[in-house]
């Protein structure tokens, strides 16, 4: 089969899968090698990224997701008629400790943000946004944890290594509106 | 001097005393604990009297800012000096401060992402429930969503109505050998067939150790479809293999 057919099958592919495609599946029911479908899947990316469409194609944990325009997010959320949600300052802040940070405790967690943080950690764990890893091989045999590819999908992130660099601060930062303003 | 304080929820001890410092627009490497540490008292005192919960977090961090000031304040000893280095007292809420900062960045950055379902939509797909079975597309069960399973369950047994005087004792082994009997000639079992309509908590844990048992001695392989989806039990050895085996308590050390 010439390649040129194949964009428009592995499109398709895209458009049933419920959950970001990964190329390992395309490949294989396409009967393909990996390299085959990787350019045609970036070729398709940037097809929709160039054209006036209301979605674009994202790379998302580890796979390949049609998705809505961000601009457009307010139109959506009237047809189906839900209300955007919120995170808690509390959740991202803990979340993104345990995104840069895993595998770690809840001790370790506790620490750096100063506060009791289990009440947050069962929700996100019920949320699925992070997962048990295992335990740590120290005394007491705390519970590590991680985040899962849930939290991915649901950030948009490749992988762990599409998290944004942190900024190491050797001041503290001013920013015009101090902590206090914040509404999240 | 009044302080302007503005209430607000502060995640925590370090959250306010971040806010606090750059309020103040003080040198984060040369905290003035002495008043640093009043102004988070009358911060604490101001939430008090708005009768916000004092979590006891921000107390701590009281007496630990009262502990550095003690500190800065007395000649250290000629032990402490050669233990410490000479660090300064203040190095360790220093770092905190600076390492809290930066998850609290990082946490700012993450909600300014294109959140699915917030900002940015894929297409609804129909309850997975409603989907074909289908073998193929099954995946290894993972811890949690085995204790939320068993979590499940026991959430569903009703409270005892009337006092129950017999004692039922069904074993573990026994219930190793009904689900064995149950899963023979088919080709799977949902996780919740192993159980009565409304089983008793009794019930619930013996049936759930003889289902990890069998899980452990490789009979049985626990599969879902989709994530959170049914949990279902399908046999990993021959027929043959399923049936004949007689367990006892003894030997799975539940005796």
């Amino acid at each position: 089969m010439d390649t040129v057919d194949l964009k428009p099958i592995i499109e398709a592919l895209v458009f049933v899968s419920e959950s970001p495609v990964k190329v390992e599946q395309i490949a294989e029911a396409l009967d393909v090698e990996k390299q085959v479908v990787v350019p045609l899947l970036r070729q398709l990316c940037s097809d929709y990224a160039m054209s006036q469409r209301g979605i674009v194609l994202q790379e998302t944990a580890g796979g390949f997701q049609f998705r809505t325009r961000p601009e457009y997010a307010e139109w959506v959320r009237r047809l189906s008629r839900n209300k955007p949600f919120r995170f808690s300052r509390a959740a991202l802040e803990t979340l993104a400790i345990i995104a840069y940070r895993q595998p770690i405790t809840r001790a370790e967690i506790e620490y750096l943000r100063g506060v009791d943080s289990g009440g947050v950690l069962k929700t996100l764990l019920d949320k699925h946004l992070v997962r048990i890893l295992g335990k740590k091989d120290v005394p007491g045999r705390p519970l590590i944890y991680g985040t899962s590819r849930d939290f991915l999908e649901l950030f948009g992130l490749k992988d762990l290594s599409g998290l944004p660099t942190l900024k190491e601060f050797s001041e503290l930062a001013l920013e015009a509106t101090p902590a206090a303003d914040e509404t999240l | 001097m009044p302080y302007d304080i503005k209430i607000d929820n502060f995640e925590g001890p370090l959250d306010l005393l971040l806010h606090l410092i750059r309020k103040n627009e003080m040198n984060v490497y040369d905290i003035p604990i002495a008043e640093i540490t009043g102004q988070y008292l009358a911060t604490i005192d101001a939430m008090q009297n708005l009768n916000l919960d004092i979590a006891g977090e921000f107390l701590l961090m009281a007496a630990t800012l009262v502990h550095i000031k003690s500190r800065l304040l007395l000649p250290q000893s000629e032990d402490e000096v050669n233990e410490d280095e000479d660090e300064d007292p203040r190095a360790e809420l220093v770092r905190r401060l600076l390492e809290y900062q930066k998850y609290k960045e990082a946490a700012t950055e993450l909600d300014s992402r294109h959140l699915l379902g917030r900002d940015v939509f894929a297409r609804d797909f129909p309850s997975p429930e409603l989907a074909t079975q289908d073998e193929d597309g099954f995946q290894a069960v993972g811890l949690y969503e085995l204790v939320e399973a068993l979590r499940g369950l026991i959430r569903n047994v009703p409270d005892p109505s009337y006092h129950e005087v017999t004692f039922e004792q069904l074993s573990v082994a026994e219930r190793i050998n009904q689900i064995l009997s149950r899963l023979a000639g088919k080709e799977n079992l949902p996780f919740a067939d192993l159980f009565a309509p409304s089983p008793s908590r009794h019930e619930v844990v013996v049936s759930f150790l003889a289902m990890l048992e069998l899980v452990k001695l490789r009979m049985v392989r626990l599969l879902q479809n989709t994530r959170f989806g049914t949990i279902w039990l399908f046999p990993a050895v021959a027929e043959e293999h399923l049936t004949g085996l007689d367990f006892d308590e003894d030997a799975l050390g539940y005796g």
